[in-house]
């Protein structure tokens, strides 16, 4: 690993804006927080899968990725951040290294040339360039090919230093925000400020979830200037550095990002999340109130005031349709961080039990409002194996799974309705409106007719006997799938010549090793040899 | 005699293949009580293993040695013990079949050497079968994958059988199932096998792993498949049926170390090569004919064929795949008059591509389908589901074959092979050109439209 990406990485792990961080010993917090992966016992993505998540909802730049087939060729396109516009980054580009290129050590001017091809055929506004083990362990040095590509070609080429083995998938999304700090914000300047500018960190827009709460900010007048990454486009990463507040959504992940916004160009930031009601309500009051300390004006908090009193009000209307439909239900919860308890809340609200939540990766204040909600920490629990998964649903503990796509067979096969509440959801479920399309989908999931059907015994189960049962006599006649009689599966014995001229496999040269009385043990089977040619019909 | 090109370019756009370790994965799957294990970094593995979930809509059991930096440089020997002693623990698999990365491979370890090692020295191993397969993702794609993992399976579990005492049993019969096979389509096979009175021993078998269904319990491993204890009774199998030419050094492999006469089957979608099986099916049960449910098969795709054939007939086709899903497919439009008019394959390994029915078989991606598509005219697209895009682009329909097929449900039911398969096929096809709605009008021949004021406008008069 290059010694800059080693200090980068140092780097990212001493982070001062991050609570667990600050409380660790000097001795800890030099080992970094990754934590040492088991083989045969890991999952999760590499420090490149989560620097391509982050930086791919920038969906007019093509994003090219230098290794062999796998990292592009088995991940690409496979998530569901929406556009409004290009679908460039839809496009899997990879230099796809083969031995040769490796052996002979062409890896830098493939390279070189992927990006002007790129280029030539896409014109994007830049070129994202991803290394990955590989390219890393061969030492091709992507800084400097960027560097000379731009100079040749005018096209910004970003190099993302975010080699797998360097880490985990969070380690990855740092290093991301770091490669746009390096490269990206504050290369161009936005044609016009207002005192209405924000970033909004760590929404990726997937099936739309920015889209659910922008037509709050347009009604108050915000403007999101810098978005990372949600529907982004290049020019919006660009001049995010003459945003007024940072908004950091649900995520520790890019808190580097945002609190180098501030060192660098005083931008202060905040942690807020749009899932559920009292989130979204917070946050908006919360970027209103930074904003009005920024400059902008007072009547903007009695404007916020107004659309929050509104919105909750519509949105409590309309979920109350849906109380007698999930209400005394019981909820699996396995998210973990900050949703272990944002939804618990917004659950609890609906007249739903929740029977237990997942805290993993959630810090000691999101365990403190978990027991607080749910006055015990009885139902707390941090991993659990899919197969004891399988047994508490197995064994109807729970009404319905709330989870992540990694855990969805573990209810489905359990015959358990399953809602997914993680990143690779199909569904939106952010702000107001979000909450009702998540109740709806657990309305839908939960009351389904299905679930009575597929749980019911089989016939062969339920010990009931149906009339008419008794001595049967043996079969005869033919064999119901091939029709041939006496439940015989052999065809009439062969009783033609041995070999005819049109013998379908004409003897061919044996091979020099198997002698013939091998060969012939049964009738007939003379002739069946391999054979290099293959069927001589088609 | 189609002549194989590499375009001379840098850039890959819109990647056809998937990596070979995906491949080697999924034939190990295909054993029961499997857990396939990757020997390099967690990401190969998480990408694999979100591809085949995406595609067969279950949970799949992948591991991985999670090698770090450190490990990549110092060997990761150990990485591997360990990863196969905590699956052991975990779920207890009969089966662990590992495949290496691009990542361990360019480091260049001797992993079978040292897996010998470990074996050797852990006894408490060995109830469980290990086979390791080099399958880096610089070399190939799924295909050969897949290919490499059924060939170490036969090198690791198949014993050297001394052909004096050989003894085969008449009935039993090996089926070397390709990567491009569905389970559906292995089960066609089996079917057809069992037909004429023969037990197939599938390798590698997922029509009993990755068909879809609900198991009475959770297992951290594969939930069907072939038993460990059937691959070396192989051995005693009176023949080897290889479905696709990928198959071959398998084949070969079972013929080197146990006499097991083989054939290679390029194709079994199609009249002709489903024939040319049934004849080697008839010659093995020594039987002069062929069961009625065949024949009524055979007879019903003859059928097919005669209504099918209006609507393939001159149709411009451009497809992108693996080699023997490449060739089984085009074969059987072109042999219903169908013009292959872009054909685009993933790997040179197979010699099949020589005999595509195309003047030129790109090795290339998804955007050499579509430009050759667009320049050719082309009429119908034939690729995985990753040409959606190119599809909606072209405005022409899709047939989704190969893998990933992650945005329809039931690629594992998809069956061309066999008389029933192919019949399937072709409705599918015709079907597809039907489903493009065009309406011939004046235009269309130079014609002048309808005059203006002949036609009647509707509710004209009353605003």
């Amino acid at each position: 690993m290059a010694d800059a990406l080693k200090a980068k990485i140092q780097d990212v792990f001493d982070e001062p804006g991050c609570g667990t961080n600050l409380n660790k010993s000097e001795q800890q917090r030099k080992k970094g927080c990754a934590k040492p992966l088991s083989p045969g016992a890991a999952a999760g993505g590499c420090a490149f899968d989560g620097a391509k998540i982050a930086l791919q909802p920038i969906v007019d730049v093509a994003h090219l990725v230098h290794a062999p087939l796998a990292c592009e060729g088995n991940g690409w396109d496979n998530r569901g951040a929406a556009s409004s516009g290009s679908e460039l980054y839809r496009t899997g580009f990879t230099t796809d290294l083969t031995e040769i290129d490796i052996v002979m050590g062409h890896g830098e001017k493939k390279l070189y040339r992927a990006i002007r091809e790129v280029i030539e055929a896409h014109d994007p506004p830049a070129v994202f360039v991803y290394s990955t083990c590989v390219t890393a362990l061969i030492g091709d040095d992507i800084d400097a090919v960027c560097k000379a590509a731009t100079e040749q070609f005018g096209t910004p080429c970003i190099p993302v230093n975010a080699p797998g083995f360097a880490g985990s998938k969070n380690l990855g999304n740092k290093l991301a925000g770091e490669a746009l700090l390096d490269g990206v914000i504050g290369t161009i300047e936005p044609e016009f400020e207002t005192p209405l500018d924000v970033n909004i960190i760590g929404d990726y827009n997937l099936s739309g979830e920015l889209w659910q709460v922008k037509p709050l900010f347009d009604r108050l007048g915000i403007r999101i200037l810098g978005s990372i990454t949600g529907d982004a486009r290049y020019r919006q990463v660009a001049m995010a550095h003459r945003a007024k507040v940072t908004m950091l959504v649900c995520s520790k992940a890019l808190i580097n990002l945002a609190r180098k916004l501030d060192d660098r160009y005083g931008i202060p930031y905040f942690e807020g999340s749009f899932y559920g009601i009292s989130d979204t309500s917070d946050a908006l009051r919360t970027m209103c109130r930074m904003l009005v300390e920024r400059g902008a004006e007072a009547a903007l908090l009695d404007r916020c005031e107004a659309l929050i009193a509104e919105e909750e009000a519509k949105i409590r209307a309309a979920l109350e349709v849906y109380r007698p439909r999930v209400a005394g239900r019981k909820v699996l919860l396995y998210t973990g961080g900050h949703k272990s308890w944002s939804v618990v809340s917004a659950l609890q609200e609906l007249g739903m039990e929740v029977i237990g939540t997942s805290v993993r990766k959630a810090t000691d204040e999101d365990k403190d409002r978990v027991k607080e909600i749910m006055q015990t920490d009885a139902h707390m629990f941090d991993n659990m194996a899919p197969k004891d998964m399988y047994r508490l649903l197995k064994e109807a503990g729970a009404d319905v799974l709330m989870s992540g796509g990694r855990s969805q067979f573990v209810a489905l096969k359990a015959k358990m309705p399953w809602v997914d509440v993680n990143q690779e959801k199909h569904e939106p479920y952010a702000g107001y409106v979000g909450m009702l399309d998540l109740v709806r989908a657990i309305d839908r999931a939960v009351n389904n007719p299905m679930w009575r059907d597929l749980r019911d015994p089989a016939p062969w189960e339920d010990g009931e006997r149906a009339e008419g049962t008794g001595f049967l006599p043996p079969l005869t006649g033919t064999c119901p799938v091939t029709n041939a009689s006496n439940v015989s599966l052999v065809p009439p014995p062969w009783t033609g010549p041995v070999s005819q001229p049109d013998d379908p496999m004409p003897p061919a040269p044996r091979p020099h090793r198997a002698s013939d009385a091998d060969l012939a043990q049964g009738p007939g089977l003379g002739g069946y040899l391999s054979s290099g040619t293959d069927f001589e019909d088609c | 005699m189609a002549r194989i090109t590499h375009p001379k370019r840098a850039l890959s756009t819109n990647p056809l293949k998937s990596s070979a370790p995906l491949g080697a994965a999924l034939a190990y799957l295909g054993i029961d009580g499997a857990i396939p294990l990757f020997h390099g970094s967690q990401g190969c593995t998480a990408f694999a293993m979100v591809h085949l979930v995406r595609h067969f809509k279950e949970a799949v059991p992948l591991q991985t040695t999670a090698m770090n930096e450190v490990s990549t440089i110092l060997g990761g020997a150990d990485q591997i013990e360990e990863a196969i002693e905590n699956l052991r623990k975990k779920s207890a698999p009969r089966f662990i079949g590992i495949a290496s990365t691009a990542l361990t491979e360019t480091r260049g370890e001797d992993v079978a050497g040292e897996l010998r090692d470990i074996v050797a020295r852990r006894r408490d191993f060995a109830d469980t079968a290990i086979v390791y397969a080099s399958t880096p993702d610089f070399a190939g794609g799924m295909e050969d994958g897949w290919s490499k993992a059924v060939t170490a399976i036969v090198e690791a579990l198949v014993p050297e059988t001394d052909p004096v005492f050989r003894d085969p049993d008449l009935r039993q019969v090996n089926l070397l199932a390709g990567s491009h096979l569905t389970p559906a389509e292995v089960e066609e096979l089996v079917r057809l096998v069992r037909a004429f009175g023969l037990n197939p021993v599938v390798l590698p078998d997922i029509s009993g792993s990755l068909d879809g269904h609900v198991a009475d319990d959770w297992r951290g491993t594969s939930l069907g498949g072939t038993r460990v204890e059937a691959i070396p009774a192989m051995a005693k199998s009176v023949f080897t049926l290889a479905i696709g030419e990928a198959m071959r050094p398998a084949a070969q492999k079972l013929e080197a170390r146990a006499f097991v006469p083989y054939r290679v089957f390029q194709s079994v979608t199609g009249l002709k090569p489903v024939d040319a099986l049934v004849r080697t099916l008839m010659g093995l049960a020594h039987a002069a004919d062929a069961p009625p449910s065949v024949k009524r098969d055979r007879a019903r795709l003859i059928d097919a064929s005669l209504d099918a054939h209006f609507h393939i007939g001159g149709l411009k086709v451009a497809i992108g795949a693996d080699p023997d899903l490449l060739f089984a497919l085009s074969t059987t439009l072109a042999g219903l008059g169908a013009e292959i008019v872009t054909a685009v394959s993933t790997t040179t390994a197979n010699g099949v591509l020589e005999r595509v029915p195309a003047s030129e078989v790109v090795i290339g991606d998804l955007g050499d389908v579509e430009r050759g598509a667009q320049a050719a005219g082309a009429q119908i697209l034939v690729t995985h589901a990753h040409g959606r895009h190119a599809a909606h682009r072209l405005h022409l329909p899709l047939i989704r074959a190969g893998f990933p097929i992650f945005d329809r449900l039931g690629a594992q039911d998809i069956c061309r092979v066999g008389y029933r398969g192919t019949r399937a096929f072709l409705y599918e096809v015709a079907n597809a050109v039907q489903a493009v709605h065009h309406r011939p009008a004046p235009e269309d021949f130079g014609a002048a439209p309808i005059e203006k004021e002949f036609e009647h406008d509707p509710h004209t008069a009353s605003c």
